[in-house]
């Protein structure tokens, strides 16, 4: 069914992608002509682009399906895009100091963030498994390069290619079961797979082509047991784009899961829930007895984001309202904890370079009180301790499983949780309990003030942010329903 | 009126106003460090003032709820509510009671990174007062699982020498078993569409759902209570967290176990609760018996005390679980002395560590030819330990012995043996310590209570003995609700309500 072209107005719903597709480009254009010495200001449009882009879909009231159904916009695309759109910006603003230490100080960086970023919004709003492809893979192949943006360094070079290769794999199982799926149903559009799918008997070569996206999927999100790569990806890659690959990515491509899980294969729900809770455990109970021998901070978020992964995968095991709900709610607090925690580590440079493991921050708390400060409470968090924001993120999640009756992933969870603290508090007891050993300078205004505003609304969740992001992830989860 | 309808609101916050001011004053020098500690001061004690204000206002004639404020607040499932009764009202003033004094013993003793030792404190103030406070379950959890990271921190930082690994087991213990009660809590929420304590208190849950949620909450709260044989993170928290940690941690801490039952195991899962009585009274009556034979052979002052609070749980929870009128009045009255008398005791413990900086039983002797004031002092608190009648201590487990009685005379025989245990190690700590020749050359300089410690000792000998001499004030506090709670407890268990 291809709609008549009715004038730029009826291209409302996308307006924000080709803002950021045409601004992608201008940003090209300007760098490639002002050379090297640009790179400061790129940086600098890039970020005032995204953000006015990211309040544009924040307030953007229209909504709608186009290009013969292939991109959707709705309440669940807007509050995930307007998700990520934030934690590029906010990447993008970690970058800025140092960016010279990173190998960050080329006009390429910014441009290809928001190349990723605009695959980002392709893939929240993708409503076809073909755009869905591409967005995913505009995301992918842009983050690659970032990856290896460092070209000097071996251990960014080796990070970008392991990425690379396996993305690639995942790519071509994703592209497997897309092919699967439109064999055994005829169609590639989502809802029109879950209305054939709704149609007789169980179709052993449909589940074969959701195992196999869901495979390709649970790459790009790092669940176990396709998260190999992403310890050493995190570790290789310049801290801020660690930062980077740490939030928006994961939002966009868990937005892509629900999305393909409820719109397409609504009708064999139980299928992809086995699928999805097996995903979820093993990600919980592997991320936190793997990170326990961890001493490299960059390699212990890493499974940090593993094990997260893992509980929001929890709220989609349930399959229900509240499930999507909890998952939507996770990623943004989950995203503002990952953005936090990177200021923190980003902040803490001297003489000899950026603080790499847990024990160079010895006694910090004495040096750099609020420093330690933010990042404790931001370890608090992410053991999911109340009052904190972390808190709220798991209470939602497993509400949902709770709803659903799943008490054993839910048992298992929280057993988990419990085990991840013990990671967690070795951060705050080396700040806090040890002496210190190193000094850290003043760091940058900028992280400074990511610090303070993230901690506020980590440390006020239930005063501030909760109320109203409860409301909001409500209506995005109720579009899908 | 404004004030009495936000007074819990008033009340649980105000502590963090302090906070703030703390955070806010410039400077380390000794200046900022002595307006740090007034900061401190005066917040704890007006937060104190507005607690009494709060109990002379309490009715003590009806059961409901008072000063009750509902609004929904996160999303449908979360609400905003706050009230007391007569459970709870006098935990509140416990811990307005106890904190000022935890500043004053903190006054001197903390030397170092003052600004955070002060916030901490402040912040699991504003913790305590909402666990007491709050009607939404969801926020109990947040309040009472929140008050692990201040204490954490506490000892942690400010601890003795084996502080670190006090503070892990502290915090994994209690974490393991309340992420379980969470579980619970969300089935329950499921099951009655709601999180508001006075409606779910009305809800009759089936009688297999109730076996699962009571093991759930029991896991965490009798690790919190701590209940034998779960009481093994409680000896090395208290001993190597700094005085005012020890207090909060046996006087408030210990008894958000005591509250966690009488607020949901017994109202809300009754057919649970008399199910697994006798395990409850079997743990107890070990606790009792066991823990009291074991501080007999510490040689460390505060693992000694330590101990003995595990055994005066084991009378609360005894008290709890025997269900009847005498049994939960005697229950919290236990609880509320327990928390003057212990947190006396710690402090006691915390003059003589301040001077010799040792904890060893043996390091001491003869205090009384140096020390007549203190020693004096130490005498009522452990006459108060021991449960001496005309002391505070004396009531509560009167009260529960009597309870158990009436239930099973065999757990009250054995309960009994405790008491006498409790002489034994109470005694003969104190004449270790206070009589005998004064050898020690190191004791020969030391000297009485400063005028500051009286601050902090002499009130609580005062109400150690008021109490003891008349329990009334408290007693009429919680009558009306407690009587609510066990004619509760029997229609749905089905048993004659003991003591009317």
């Amino acid at each position: 069914m291809i709609s008549e072209f009715g004038g730029f107005a009826s291209l409302a719903p996308a307006y924000p992608e080709m803002l950021v597709a045409v601004g992608a480009l201008a940003l090209l254009m300007l760098g490639v002509f002002a050379k090297r010495e640009a790179s400061t200001l790129v940086t600098g449009m890039a970020i005032g682009l995204l953000a006015a882009v990211a309040l544009f879909v924040a307030f953007q009231p229209s909504q709608g399906v186009l290009f013969a159904g292939g991109f959707i916009n709705d309440e669940f695309a807007r509050f995930m895009k307007t998700l990520v759109i934030a934690g590029s910006v906010f990447a993008l603003v970690l970058s800025v100091s140092n960016a010279q230490d990173h190998g960050l100080n080329k006009f390429e960086y910014p441009v290809l963030v928001v190349l990723a970023t605009l695959g980002m919004m392709m893939m929240v709003s993708a409503n076809d498994l073909m755009s869905l492809y591409v967005g995913l893979e505009l995301q992918s192949l842009a983050l690659y390069v970032v990856a290896s943006i460092k070209r000097d360094s071996t251990r960014a070079t080796e990070a970008g290619l392991k990425y690379f290769v396996l993305g690639a794999l995942s790519s071509g199982m994703l592209l497997y079961g897309a092919s699967l799926v439109y064999g055994f149903t005829g169609h590639t559009q989502l809802d029109q797979i879950a209305a054939a799918a709704a149609l007789g008997d169980r179709n052993i070569g449909l589940i074969f082509g959701l195992v196999f996206l869901l495979a390709g999927i649970a790459f790009k999100i790092s669940a176990v047991p396709f998260h190999m790569w992403t310890p050493d990806v995190y570790e290789g890659a310049p801290t801020p784009v660690t930062a980077f690959f740490a939030s928006a990515p994961k939002v966009a491509a868990m937005a892509l899961l629900i999305r393909v899980a409820f719109e397409a294969f609504e009708p064999i729900a139980r299928d992809w829930q086995q699928v999805v809770i097996f995903l979820s455990i093993a990600s919980m109970v592997l991320a936190s007895f793997a990170a326990i021998g961890q001493n490299n901070l960059k390699r212990l978020m890493a499974y940090s984001s593993i094990g997260h992964i893992g509980f929001a995968l929890v709220g989609l095991s349930a399959g229900s309202l509240v499930g999507v709900e909890g998952v939507a709610i996770y990623m943004a607090i989950y995203m503002a904890m990952t953005i936090g925690t990177f200021a923190c580590i980003l902040a803490l440079r001297n003489e000899n370079g950026y603080v790499r493991t847990i024990d160079d921050l010895a006694g910090l708390a004495q040096g750099r009180p609020f420093v330690a400060a933010m990042l404790a409470m931001f370890m608090f968090s992410l053991v999911g301790l109340p009052p904190l924001a972390g808190f709220f993120a798991k209470w939602y999640v497993f509400l949902a499983a709770m709803e659903a009756q799943l008490f054993i992933l839910a048992v298992i969870g929280m057993l988990a949780s419990a085990v991840s603290a013990f990671y967690y508090l070795r951060v705050v007891k080396v700040m806090y309990f040890d002496e210190p050993t190193a000094t850290y300078p003043v760091p940058a205004v900028e992280l400074r003030v990511v610090m303070g505003l993230v901690g506020f609304l980590v440390l006020s969740y239930y005063f501030t942010v909760g109320g109203p992001l409860a409301r909001l992830a409500h209506e995005a989860a109720g579009s899908l329903f | 009126m404004i004030l009495t309808d936000n007074i819990l609101t008033i009340i649980t916050f105000l502590p963090l106003v302090g906070a703030f001011f703390i955070l806010l004053t410039p400077g380390q020098d000794e200046v900022a460090v002595l307006n740090i500690k007034r900061i401190a001061l005066a917040t704890t004690f007006v937060t104190f003032v507005f607690a009494l204000l709060m109990w002379g206002l309490f009715d003590p004639d009806t059961a409901d709820f008072q000063f009750v404020q509902n609004s929904p607040w996160m999303g449908e499932v979360i609400g905003y509510r706050m009230g007391v009764d007569g459970i709870s009202v006098l935990f509140i003033v416990l811990t307005g009671l106890l904190m000022p004094m935890c500043i004053l013993a903190s006054w001197d003793s903390v030397k170092h990174r003052v600004r955070e030792y002060m916030v901490l404190f402040l912040v699991l103030e504003m913790l305590m007062m909402g666990v007491f406070a709050t009607l939404d379950l969801a926020m109990f959890y947040v309040f009472f699982e929140g008050s692990l990271i201040p204490m954490f921190l506490i000892i942690g930082i400010w601890g003795g020498k084996r502080r670190i690994q006090a503070s892990y087991k502290f915090f994994f213990y209690t974490f393991v078993g309340s992420v379980l009660m969470l579980l619970a809590i969300m089935a329950m929420y499921w099951y009655a569409g709601t999180l508001d304590i006075s409606r779910l208190l009305a809800v009759d849950f089936p009688e297999s759902m109730q076996i699962w949620l009571w093991l759930a909450f029991f896991a965490s709260l009798a690790v919190k209570m701590p209940m034998w044989p779960l009481h093994r993170w409680l000896p090395e928290a208290h001993v190597e967290a700094p005085t005012a940690g020890s207090v909060i941690l046996a006087a408030i801490l210990l008894k958000l176990g005591g509250y966690g039952f009488l607020r949901f195991s017994l109202p809300m899962f009754p057919d649970a609760s008399l199910m697994f009585s006798n395990f409850v009274f079997v743990l107890s009556v070990a606790a009792i018996v066991i823990t009291s034979v074991v501080a007999l052979v510490q040689t460390d002052v505060k693992k000694l005390i330590a101990y003995s609070s595990v055994a005066h749980m084991g009378f609360v929870t005894m008290g709890i679980f025997a269900g009847n009128i005498y049994g939960v009045q005697g229950a919290i009255f236990q609880m509320v002395s327990h928390g003057i008398v212990s947190g006396a005791l710690f402090l006691s413990v915390g003059v003589i560590y301040d001077r010799m900086h040792t904890r060893d039983i043996s390091a001491y002797g003869g205090l009384v030819e140096r020390m007549p004031k203190y020693a004096f002092a130490f005498m009522i608190f452990t006459m108060a330990n021991v449960g001496l009648p005309g002391t505070s201590g004396f009531v509560g487990e009167f009260l529960t012995l009597l309870a158990i009685f009436q239930v099973n005379t065999w757990f009250a025989i054995v309960a009994t043996l405790g008491v006498i245990f409790s002489a034994c190690y109470g005694l003969w700590l104190y004449r270790k310590v206070i009589f005998g020749a004064l050898e020690k050359e190191s004791l020969r300089g030391i000297l009485d209570l400063s005028p500051r410690e009286m601050l902090t000792i002499v009130p609580l000998i005062v109400l150690t003995i008021f109490f003891g001499f008349y329990p009334a004030p408290l007693l009429d506090t919680t009558a009306a609700s407690v009587q609510a709670l066990v004619d509760q407890y029997a229609a749905a268990t089905g048993l004659a309500a003991a003591g009317q």
